[in-house]
């Protein structure tokens, strides 16, 4: 009997938009829309779904509670998972991207302030173009802290741009472009190969 | 006197099942002392798991270390003997950091080292005692010992950029088995595309030595890595019987300024790590002026720890036995 996979799926948004793909490739599962339920299952598919905060899937993947999962690239570069990323799914796309208010120069004598929710990727494209950084951890709402002078830029994810615009924001550099990656355990993936193997191929 | 068996925890009976299988390989036990100058460390940090060590000053006023790793010190204690094949297992405590905790853990670490003239058979000899270690003790999971070789992998990826930064990248992505991540740095730093295709081909290889050599061979032919290949599929040759629990697969990686040729990683079902990790070594041994060569593996011990312990599948077919279908069936 094939093994079942178990998956976990980003809550909100993204995780949605994952799931109808997995359902279109026969992957689907009765009622996962239904109450409040975190886990669902469809023996006959051979698959498990659990809904998990979207920043905690990479956890669930690299411990092996999930054998595959799905997150964003910002979310697999700030923590730095010991797994497999198997595909790049092209949807949830969006730009990491240092925004600052319009008219900002940046002056090199000072350090950079910069506000953001992740630390890792600004520091290592910082690092990266040899400019020192104040980074300032914001949780939220991250848009807010170049207007209260918290901070002199922001690096953050931009859809449409419009939270931007309308704080008066504009793009002054693009970091990378992020999406929706397939990743899987690293052990998990020895002892289900084949199943997980058919699933990639049935998605793409 | 005779003792019972049973007063015996299940890391101890291990460390017997393992010491047996090794001593009547022909290893012999190799005992250390417990601490090491720091410079010996200090001087290979890359080498570590962690580059942070426990630290403390003798009363000579040296400044010493417990031990993070095994290997080093062994290397460095050891007679270089470039002519003969030193056997050698040991069980140590050595004390890291760990990743998850970000805190000092003392961790038990069994292995064998093969140094001096280690030649092909020493490294299909290794490799053997490395799957019959994970028979050993994965008790009744699943269990697989996957292998690859960084000579191949490292003269690929020297043949596509000379640039350092990209030779890393390429292989911290061959280590994700990131096919999408190789295909877009090599188009954005114009690798011609057959380059970028046999790696990733040789990524796309996965499975018994039986069904994946040829398909190795076929690849490599007319490449920089022909010869290497060759050498690869000589050794896996001699462990392709059905009943291996062995698997090519080119993501087993490693720091390539310690480790050359052939690296493996053993896994048992349900525990989310490799619980053995191994290779050839002979870049350390240049580095520390050894001109023995020289291959070994390491158990993690603790790591076994989570054998039946950890959530897997068991715990969730309990959970949706008891909650989910039933709730089900009410409905």
């Amino acid at each position: 009997m094939a093994a079942m996979i178990n998956v976990a799926l980003p809550k909100g948004r993204l995780g949605e938009k994952v799931y109808k793909m997995f359902e279109e490739a026969g992957y689907g599962c009765p009622d996962i829309f239904v109450g409040r339920k975190l886990v669902f299952e469809n023996r006959d598919a051979g698959v498990r779904y659990f809904w998990v905060k979207p920043s905690d899937v990479p956890i669930y993947v690299e411990r092996g509670a999930a054998d595959i999962g799905v997150a964003g690239k910002d979310i697999l570069l700030e923590s730095a998972p010991n797994v497999y990323e198997l595909a790049d799914l092209g949807i949830g796309k969006c730009r990491m991207v240092v925004a600052a208010p319009r008219g900002f120069e940046d002056d090199s004598e000072y350090p950079l302030r910069v506000a953001t929710k992740f630390v890792n990727i600004a520091q290592d494209y910082y690092a990266s173009v040899g400019r020192d950084i104040d980074i300032i951890k914001l949780n939220g709402s991250i848009e807010i802290a170049p207007i209260l002078g918290l901070s002199d830029v922001i690096v953050d994810l931009v859809e449409t741009g419009t939270t931007l615009r309308e704080n008066d924001l504009v793009i002054v550099e693009e970091i990378m472009d992020v999406s929706a990656r397939l990743i899987a355990n690293k052990s998990g993936y020895n002892f289900k190969s084949r199943e997980i193997s058919e699933l990639l191929s049935k998605i793409r | 006197m005779q003792y019972d068996q049973n007063v015996l925890t299940r890391t101890e009976r291990r460390i017997f099942a393992l010491r047996t299988l090794y001593s009547r390989a022909g290893y012999r036990s190799y005992r250390m002392r417990k601490f090491e100058d720091y410079d010996l460390y200090s001087r290979n940090k890359d080498f570590l798991l962690s580059d942070r060590v426990i630290t403390f000053t003798d009363t000579n006023g040296r400044l010493k270390a417990l031990k993070p790793d095994v290997t080093l010190s062994l290397v460095r204690n050891l007679k270089d003997r470039p002519d003969e094949l030193q056997r050698l297992y040991y069980d140590e405590n050595v004390y890291r950091v760990s990743e998850r905790t970000n805190t000092f853990k003392e961790i038990m670490q069994m292995g064998l080292e093969c140094i001096g003239a280690a030649d092909n058979d020493a490294v299909a000899e290794v490799l053997d005692l490395a799957e019959k270690s994970l028979a050993l003790v994965a008790e009744d999971q699943d269990y697989l010992l996957k292998v690859s070789d960084l000579d191949i992998m490292t003269l690929l990826i020297d043949d596509m950029t000379d640039s350092k930064d990209m030779k890393a990248e390429l292989l911290k992505l061959a280590g994700e088995k990131n096919l999408h991540g190789i295909r877009d740095l090599c188009g954005r730093n114009d690798v011609p595309a057959e380059k970028c295709a046999t790696l990733t081909a040789l990524l796309g290889i996965y499975g018994a030595p039986e069904q994946t050599l040829p398909e190795l061979e076929e690849l490599c032919r007319g490449t920089v890595a022909e010869a290497e290949s060759a050498e690869m599929i000589s050794v896996m040759r001699e462990l392709t019987d059905d009943s291996r629990r062995i698997v090519i697969d080119f993501s087993v990686t490693g720091d390539t300024s310690y480790y050359n040729g052939v690296a493996f990683a053993g896994y048992i079902e349900g525990i989310p790590e490799p619980v053995l990790v191994g290779g050839r070594y002979d870049m350390l041994m240049r580095r520390m002026k050894k001109r023995s060569r020289a291959i070994g593996f390491a158990v993690y011990l603790d790591s076994l720890g989570m054998l039946g312990r950890n959530a897997g599948d068991r715990a969730i077919d309990e959970f949706f036995s008891n909650t989910v279908r039933d709730e089900g069936g009410e409905d």
